[in-house]
C-alpha cells in the first residue's frame, strides 16, 4: 500500500495548509504604486467634483430683508436672525446708540456659532477660543483663517434691514 | 551568469524605488491641491477650481507615467 503523503519534513498542518501569513501579507512595489496611483486618481476626481461643483452652485442671492426694529435690541444687547437664506444663521450687535453690526454666525475656522462677549467687546468661538472684531469681522486670535463675513445693513425707519452680505477675501488680523 | 545581472537587477530596482519616491512627492502636492482647493471653495471663491484640476489632472497622468515606467522596468530586468 502507498501512502497517501509524501514524505515530508514539514508538520502534516502545514503541508495541507500551505498559507504563509508572511507571503500574504507582502507587498510588492509594483502593488505599491498602483495603490499609489489609484489614489492619485482619487486626487484628481475630488478636483473635478469641486470644479463641477463650482460650475453649478449658483451665486446667493441677497434680497432685503427687515432683521429686527432698531429700538428692540439695547446697547450692547445682539439678535440672531437668519439671512439670506433660513439655514444662515447671523447675528446683529448694537454696539452704539446708532451703531448696528451683523456678522454671519458661522466662524471661519470650523463653522461653530461665535457669540458676542460684551466684557471683552468682541465675537468670540467658544470652540477653539477664536476671537473676531466686533469693528470690521477680523480675526483677532485663534485658528480662524478669514475675518467673518458681515451683513450689510441698511436703516428705513425704525427698521433695520439686511441688504447683502460682504464676504472678506484676506485672512486680516485685527 | 546570475552574478553579471545583479547590477543590472540592483539598477533597476534602484529606478523603480526613485520612480516610486517621485510618485509619492506627486501624491502630496495632489493631496495639498485637493484641500487648499476644497477650503478655498467652501470659503466661496470658486476661481481656484479649474486651474486645481489642470494641475491635480497633470499631476495624476505624471503619476500613470511613472507607472508604466516602473511595469517597463520590471519587466525588462524580469527577461534580463
Amino acid at each position: 500500500m502507498t501512502p497517501l503523503r509524501r514524505p515530508s519534513a514539514e508538520p502534516l498542518w502545514r503541508d495541507e495548509f500551505s498559507v504563509f501569513s508572511e507571503d500574504e501579507g507582502y507587498v510588492s512595489r509594483r502593488q505599491f504604486a498602483k495603490f499609489l496611483v489609484l489614489a492619485s486618481l482619487g486626487m484628481f476626481v475630488g478636483n473635478l467634483w469641486i470644479l463641477v461643483r463650482s460650475w453649478f452652485t449658483r451665486q446667493a442671492a441677497y434680497p432685503a430683508a427687515t432683521i429686527a426694529r432698531a429700538d428692540e435690541i439695547p446697547v450692547g444687547g445682539v439678535k440672531v436672525f437668519l439671512y439670506p437664506t433660513p439655514k444662515d444663521q447671523c447675528i446683529l450687535v448694537r454696539t452704539g446708540a446708532e451703531e448696528y453690526v451683523a456678522y454671519s454666525q458661522k466662524c471661519t475656522h470650523l463653522s461653530c456659532a461665535v457669540f458676542y462677549s460684551a466684557q471683552h467687546g468682541r465675537l468670540e468661538c467658544p470652540c477653539h477660543n477664536g476671537a473676531f472684531s466686533v469693528r470690521d469681522g477680523s480675526v483677532l486670535q485663534g485658528p480662524p483663517p478669514r475675518a467673518l463675513p458681515r451683513v450689510l445693513l441698511e436703516r428705513r425707519g425704525g427698521q433695520l434691514m439686511a441688504v447683502g452680505m460682504q464676504v472678506q477675501a484676506e485672512a486680516q488680523r485685527g | 551568469m546570475a552574478e553579471a545581472r545583479e547590477p543590472e537587477q540592483k539598477k533597476g530596482l534602484t529606478a523603480i524605488d526613485a520612480a516610486m519616491a517621485l510618485i509619492v512627492v506627486l501624491l502630496l502636492v495632489q493631496i495639498w491641491l485637493l484641500t487648499t482647493t476644497l477650503e478655498t471653495f467652501l470659503a466661496g471663491y470658486k476661481e481656484t477650481a479649474l486651474p486645481a484640476a489642470i494641475v491635480s489632472g497633470l499631476l495624476f497622468g505624471a503619476c500613470i507615467g511613472l507607472y508604466l515606467f516602473i511595469e517597463r522596468i520590471d519587466l525588462e530586468r524580469r527577461q534580463g
